[in-house]
């Protein structure tokens, strides 16, 4: 029963709202010693695990501290040198890893969430698959992707007639979502269209609107059915 | 939670707008301004009126003929009067509204001689044409009796180029 995100999408594909409610997984703090069983390798700049399993710490998981200190972006340690008194020595997690008197060690993993870039992208993405799914339809008027599966989660994807799309991204165990997409909908013209500061296309950043789907998703989770 | 159909006295939207017109001929010199500029605000109105008419109104499905417009058009959601639909063209394009008396100008009397250009309720004109527009048909209509003429279909997987 649980809604992982809500979008809307406008019509040219642009991500004009989100609503974020993934559970956060917990940080993993492991000591190693000499050699390090999981691998490791950068991945869009930053230390990610390609092989390996242990406590909780998956592939794809990435290391954000070592030895209890936060690592710099790009993955490297910050550390004053002993043997000169102000100098700061930047090392690469990776270098720092491969020298066994470095052991033991303590890292902290973090499972990766979507950053706002990424949804956006995203968003781009699914728009133009939405267009190519109709295109590529055996049957002619045929409409876009309306429900998308996986083994972790359903994908619902509402397309208004004015071509805003509303999308739920919940556990696969959840009831149709369509009732959220339409109460969504509604809104959608409530709060963020009779907003007369509110401009056609552009994100929406209306606090009401906010509060309003908040609790619209709460009221679907708790009861999965939404009644006047 | 979403709002319900709020029901309003018609009578505080008509004095509303009959304000808003007597501004506009203010601060506007002539006649044909201020009928551009309550078209201009009908139409902005409709481009956000009609995702609430579709949100409340889950069985309207896509239009693909102009007699199913007409039907929609004919609703009475928002001004409380039904509109009859007269004098279809014979290649079927083109319609009238006929509204039972104008929810507009419920008080309204026009001193002819001094704006006998002005058409009072272009803003309804405005609204269809704006909202017909976000559900991909390009429409015009002018003012007394409401006339809707189909310009063209738009494109239904590109945004509209006119925006």
């Amino acid at each position: 029963m649980t809604v992982y995100y809500t979008f809307i999408i406008n019509r040219a594909g642009g991500l004009i709202y989100e609503y974020d409610c993934c559970p956060r997984a917990p940080d993993v703090e492991i000591s190693f010693n000499y050699p390090i069983d999981l691998k490791l390798e950068m991945i869009d700049n930053r230390p990610t695990v390609v092989f390996g399993e242990k406590n909780g710490v998956q592939v794809g998981y990435v290391v954000i501290e070592c030895n209890g200190c936060p690592l710099a972006p790009g993955g490297r340690i910050d550390s004053a040198d002993d043997d000169s008194l102000a100098k700061t020595k930047s090392t690469k997690l990776l270098d720092y890893l491969a020298d066994e008197a470095n052991y033991p060690v303590l890292l902290k993993f973090w499972r990766p969430t979507l950053s706002t870039n990424e949804k956006i992208i995203l968003s781009s993405m699914f728009h133009s698959f939405y267009a190519i799914s109709a295109q590529l339809s055996p049957v002619p008027n045929s409409g876009g992707i309306q429900v998308l599966e996986s083994t972790t989660y359903r994908l619902q994807c509402f397309q208004a007639l004015t071509g805003n799309k509303f999308l739920a991204v919940g556990d696969p165990t959840c009831p149709p979502l369509d009732q959220l997409l339409h109460k969504l909908h509604e809104l959608y013209s409530d709060y963020a269209l009779k907003n007369p500061f509110y401009s056609l296309d552009m994100p929406i950043r209306c606090d009401l609107f906010d509060q309003a789907v908040q609790q619209l998703v709460e009221r679907f989770e708790k009861s999965g059915v939404l009644l006047v | 939670m979403s709002k319900q159909n709020v029901k309003s006295n018609s009578e505080l939207f008509s004095m509303t707008y009959g304000a808003l017109v007597v501004q506009l001929l203010d601060d506007f010199e002539s006649d044909d301004e201020v009928n551009s500029q309550l078209d201009k605000i009908g139409y902005n109105i409709g481009l956000r009126i009609v995702d609430d008419f579709l949100s409340k109104n889950p069985s309207v499905g896509k239009c693909f003929d102009m007699k199913e417009i007409a039907a929609v058009l004919a609703l009475k959601m928002y001004m409380g009067f039904t509109a009859t639909v007269t004098d279809w063209s014979p290649a079927a394009d083109e319609f009238s509204l006929v509204f039972d008396g104008n929810p507009l100008a419920e008080f309204v009397e026009l001193p002819q001689e001094k704006h006998g250009n002005l058409q009072y309720s272009q803003a309804l004109c405005g609204a269809i044409r704006g909202a017909l527009e976000m559900v991909h048909f390009e429409v015009k209509g002018t003012d007394n009796e409401i006339r809707v003429r189909l310009i063209k279909k738009l494109d239904d997987h590109l945004p509209a180029t006119e925006d």
